[in-house]
């Protein structure tokens, strides 16, 4: 494989973790515009631990999950009074809190940014990737993802048939933010440089984009997004300076003719070959 | 020096004003952020630019950005908001950042990524006012603004297309059965808050005496938190919300340090969510239930 397909392969990778951090919370109804700075969390704790301390990577991408995954539950209380679009307003405030903290925190770099991680191969990306979206696609299969539906489709009555739906949204924001933090270090340790820049808005963008475009019902749709959000531009390359036109003009137009995504239920169960449960 | 950098400040907020309300205008009815207005704040931008460079008089720049601006969102209306308006809230926000994207290449393409800037001595006139030196740049966008603000206020408040943009917000299905026409009330939020942004990017043009293609996402995004501050179903509260982070914004930077101070005025939009999601201006939550 040429080192631009590696590149593009682990531009995927980690895109799609970014990814499946959203489509977890978005599971519960909440639409999260700010893991990117989740994301910037976990590649600053992760440099840090493998730079400064010496902790190997694996290691030090699992501490900075559960740190973030931590840091995700504190976040995530307060969201609780907030649905909608007032809860995308307050995580893209703290997206840009993180980055605006990144900016001025001096001991990693502050606008400099930090550097000094060792390169990682494709491999190891899609090891991470691969094994949380199987992961999460269990899960899926789990009574846990039902009551996740349940608290989605109509928080009130899930609450009246005794699920806890505070547990439930709350978990949820650890669990993606655990996921965008792995995201994050993977990130820190495939460019090798991290600055505060690199997680801002347009990131929380894409992560949410790529949910919306593949296909926000099912987790491979995560994956379908991620490949298209990363391949598209690449594939649109014959349109030179357009190509972002085009591509925005791409989005409006599945967004208009497949609003639920690339991937849905039943065109995934075409695709596995799997009889419908009726 | 404090006097100085309040007046800096409130210049700086006349320009959030006229975004917040712009972002207001079609959150507070339709319940939509729209993120295309970053944009169309750039697009307006650029046009009012062109203008100035050709020497044609100034209001004539600011009329271009805000036709443009509004023909725009126009557009984006009937194409990204329209067929969507039925769908969960993060549908129409994608479809409108979509719209973003494409403006945004286009301006690049067109204008060229590098800043373009007016000539030094454009509006470089100052007066002195006892400790305070305020350029007549300064004093057009305040003015402006001011003027704007004003006949915004006219035309929501005192006419009866104002009246039904107010009971659309307030009750969608109820104010179709009393005979007003939602879909082109809707457009017609749009337009008004694409001409508003427009006549911003002009403004925020001046105020800079620079524009590049990058500049809407930055302004845009604090304006949302101004939109916030102020309060998302009481339009008006951008009045007071915009000048308070115009003069926060250059305190801290005159105080604190240029970089502390995004980390101010988002730490105050998530505080304002929590604690008074009305705004600060107050009023009711009750608008609030129903939109979210």
């Amino acid at each position: 494989m040429s080192t631009y397909y590696a590149g593009l392969f682990a531009d995927a990778g980690i895109l799609l973790l970014g990814a499946l951090s959203v489509y977890i919370i978005l599971a519960t109804g909440q639409l999260s515009l700010g893991n990117a700075g989740l994301m910037g969390i976990g590649a600053y704790v992760t440099s840090y631990l493998t730079v400064n301390v010496g902790v190997p990577i694996t290691a030090a991408l699992t501490i900075a999950g559960i740190a973030c995954g931590a840091i995700g539950v504190v976040v995530g209380f307060p969201a609780l009074h907030l649905k909608g679009i007032y809860l995308a307003m307050a995580t893209l405030g703290f997206g840009e809190m993180v980055r605006s903290f990144f900016l001025n925190f001096s001991p990693m770099g502050g606008a400099g940014g930090f550097h000094g991680m060792k390169h990682i191969s494709v491999g190891y990306i899609w090891a991470w990737a691969g094994g949380l979206l199987i992961v999460v696609m269990l899960l899926e299969r789990s009574r846990v993802w039902l009551e996740m539906q349940a608290v989605r489709d109509d928080e009130t009555a899930a609450g009246l048939v005794g699920l806890k739906t505070t547990t439930t949204k709350v978990a949820a924001f650890g669990a993606g933010a655990a996921i965008a933090a792995i995201s994050g270090g993977l990130f820190a340790h495939q460019f090798v440089y991290i600055e505060p820049g690199n997680f801002g808005f347009e990131r929380s963008i894409d992560f949410v984009l790529a949910v919306i475009l593949g296909g926000s019902t099912v987790a491979p749709g995560a994956l379908a997004g991620a490949m298209l959000l990363v391949l598209l531009p690449e594939m649109l390359r014959f349109l030179a300076d357009w190509r972002l036109a085009a591509f925005g003009g791409l989005l409006i137009v599945v967004l208009l003719v497949r609003r639920q995504g690339i991937l849905d239920r039943s065109l995934f169960r075409l695709v596995t070959f799997r009889s419908s449960p009726t | 020096m404090l006097l100085q950098q309040f007046v800096n400040g409130l210049t700086l907020g006349a320009v959030y004003t006229l975004i917040a309300l712009s972002f207001a205008l079609v959150m507070g009815i339709l319940g939509v952020l729209n993120l295309a207005i970053a944009e169309l704040f750039m697009i307006g931008g650029y046009l009012g630019f062109s203008v100035i460079t050709l020497n044609l008089p100034l209001p004539l720049a600011i009329v271009a950005g805000m036709a443009g601006a509004a023909l725009i969102a126009a557009v984006i209306e009937k194409i990204g908001y329209q067929p969507l308006r039925d769908t969960p809230v993060v549908t129409p926000m994608l479809s409108t950042l979509g719209f973003s994207i494409i403006l945004q290449n286009v301006a690049t393409n067109i204008w060229g990524s590098d800043p373009l800037q007016l000539p030094d001595e454009f509006l470089g006139t100052r007066y002195v006012i006892g400790p305070i030196s305020i350029s007549s740049m300064q004093l057009i966008v305040l003015g402006a603004t001011a003027v704007l603000v004003a006949a915004l206020a006219y035309v929501v408040q005192r006419t009866s297309i104002g009246r039904a943009l107010r009971a659309v917000a307030e009750n969608r299905d109820v104010a179709r059965l009393l005979g007003v026409s939602a879909s082109r009330l809707t457009l017609l939020a749009f337009v008004l808050s694409g001409a508003l942004a427009g006549a911003a990017g002009v403004l925020i043009g001046l105020h800079y005496a620079a524009i590049t293609p990058y500049i809407g996402v930055e302004i845009g995004l604090k304006a949302i938190a101004v939109m916030v501050i102020g309060g998302t179903t009481r339009i008006w509260g951008a009045l007071v919300a915009g000048p308070l982070i115009g003069i926060i914004e250059v305190m801290t930077v005159a105080y604190g340090g240029s970089q502390v101070r995004d980390f101010v005025v988002y730490g105050f939009m998530i505080a304002i969510l929590l604690l008074r999601p009305q705004g600060i201006l107050g009023g009711t939550q009750g608008g609030q239930g129903q939109r979210v």
